[in-house]
């Protein structure tokens, strides 16, 4: 994973070196991924490693190529978007309900606090036999997966931004009458966005990796369960190409976030200082 | 004689209870504050002064004694009072544009999208800030922020505007220049001003009267008139003789307050 939670904008003094930095940014990052790609394909042709376990990274392109024009191939990305997508969304809505409610109520806060801290640090995976035994192969069993995974990544942060308003805006929002839903719709949702926006994040790439593996492991239809397909099958270029894929998704779903997490919080600090 | 009091404070106590240490911040204050007049509350640092203001915004449960607004009793924040607070950076929505910040209380409060409008563009206009409407509150400086959060409250039309301590974080030059502009809206707008400050220049200058509190806990040391004329103005009016008088006057008062002076048990 390569997220990290927002951080504090730095000293105005280090802001010209870092918009320079920024500006310089994708082409390093690009030069980055061409030697990495140079490396892979070197290092099997120069028989430094065997090119049975790591074909040249041409090999891995053209198989990922043929790969693309296979209908397998997007009925699979396209179950383990789905997965993904309608696990994420359950465990955001839940984790916004659950943490709203039990953020607003400090004895409920009190009352759960111990059973949240148990029940969030059991790996996801743990659950495996327990999802395999009652719904099997069956698409059910990677959603309770990555339900369970995000989940807590959105309660969490989601309790945190409740928490987390200032006194002064309550006060203001009471000495104007605000009704008890206003203060939640327009003073402690706005509140814990920047945390929501974290939690999500977090949320979508715990359940890229929990919806991967409940497809390699249980063999829930899609792009994980492929990749076991290939590996079983010998099929050394396959397998790599459809890691690269799972990579890239991983990525791509990072980027979006981040353009997510920029739009919503315009008016936030760890936003307005770099724009 | 009763219809014309807009704040009637009488016998207020609050004490912070807490397991094992009982805090009493505020003994027994009487006050009462008439219809459209402007009040200040100068005291020394500790002498409860935001616990008084918070009391009468009905954002404290009081201990004893009892806080009218317009002969009702105050038990929660009351529909005709608006709240100025120090910390105008806080107290202001940064995620709402200046404009959402002035208009979100109205909307609460049930108006048409029409009238909010007019009255947002109104009290934006009084406060001198016309063109700053769509800016985020954290684009403006600090006196202009102060300023959305007065022109806030006014667009609310409250009865009673409470004020605490508004202008402490502000420069100088600005913190006259905001100390005019409460006696514009005040003579404007008629509402009845209760101005909580440590400056006892600015409470000299602004107010009507000046209430100097004790240190705590507090009971009124003090109900000082301020009878200087009503058009005031900040070079001839801080330099004449009577200011000077009065200004004194109240020093000594709160000097007397930090030495712990009380006055007489009745």
């Amino acid at each position: 994973m390569t997220t990290t939670t927002p951080t504090m904008p730095g000293p105005a003094a280090l802001r010209p070196v870092r918009a320079t930095g920024r500006r310089r940014q994708p082409v390093l990052g690009l030069l980055g991924c061409l030697i990495a790609v140079a490396v892979v394909e070197a290092l099997p042709r120069l028989g430094v490693v065997d090119s049975r376990f790591l074909p040249p990274f041409s090999t891995m392109a053209r198989s990922l190529g043929e790969q693309l024009t296979e209908g397998e191939f997007w009925t699979g990305l396209g179950q383990t978007l789905v997965g993904w997508a309608s696990g994420l969304a359950i465990a955001m809505v839940a984790g916004i309900v659950v943490g709203v409610v039990i953020g607003s109520i400090p004895l409920l806060r009190a009352v759960t606090a111990s059973t949240i801290e148990f029940l969030r640090p059991i790996p996801s995976v743990a659950l495996i036999p327990l999802v395999v035994l009652i719904y099997g192969s069956r698409p059910q069993s990677a959603l309770i997966l990555v339900v369970y995974a995000a989940f807590w990544q959105v309660l969490v942060q989601v309790l945190y931004g409740v928490a987390d308003v200032d006194p002064v805006v309550r006060d203001t929002a009471r000495s104007y009458r605000f009704s008890r839903w206003a203060i939640i719709r327009s003073v402690v949702w706005p509140t814990a966005m920047p945390y929501v926006v974290t939690g999500f994040r977090l949320a979508a790439s715990v359940a890229l990796i929990l919806e991967i593996t409940a497809e390699l492991i249980i063999g829930v239809p899609g792009l994980g369960k492929s990749i076991g397909v290939a590996q079983s099958s010998g099929a050394v270029p396959e397998t790599y190409a459809l890691v690269l894929v799972v990579g890239l998704l991983g990525v791509l779903i990072n980027v979006c976030t981040r353009a997510v997490e920029r739009r919503v919080l315009r008016w936030h600090t760890s936003v307005r200082g770099e724009a | 004689m009763s219809d014309t009091i807009a704040l009637d404070v009488a016998g207020l106590a609050k004490t912070y209870r807490s397991p094992g240490r009982d805090v009493e911040a505020v003994r027994d204050l009487t006050f009462q504050i008439r219809r459209g007049e402007l009040v200040c509350i100068v005291g020394p640092s500790g002498a409860g002064k935001t616990t008084l203001l918070r009391c009468i915004a009905g954002l404290l449960d009081l201990s004893g004694g009892q806080i009218r607004l317009d002969g009702t009793a105050v038990t929660e924040p009351p529909a005709g009072m608006a709240v100025v607070f120090q910390e105008y950076g806080r107290s202001l929505f940064p995620w709402l544009t200046v404009r959402g910040n002035v208009e979100l209380p109205l909307k609460e409060k049930g108006l048409a999208k029409a009238a909010r409008a007019a009255k947002v563009a109104e009290a934006l206009d009084a406060v001198g800030l016309p063109d700053s409407a769509d800016a985020h509150p954290w684009q403006l400086s600090g006196g202009m922020q102060q300023r959305v959060a007065i022109a806030r409250a006014i667009a609310y039309e409250p009865s009673v505007l409470l004020m605490d301590e508004p202008f402490a974080a502000v420069d100088a030059q600005t913190r006259a220049d905001l100390e005019d502009l409460v006696r514009t809206l005040w003579k404007r707008l008629g509402v009845t001003v209760l101005f909580v400050t440590h400056d006892i220049d600015e409470s000299v200058y602004l107010g009507q009267r000046v209430l100097v509190l004790s240190n705590r806990p507090t009971v009124v040391l003090e109900d000082v008139p301020v009878d200087l004329p009503d058009d005031r103005d900040q070079l001839t009016t801080r330099s004449s003789p009577q200011f000077t008088k009065i200004r004194t006057h109240v020093y000594e008062l709160v000097q007397s307050a930090k030495r712990g002076e009380r006055p007489e048990v009745r």
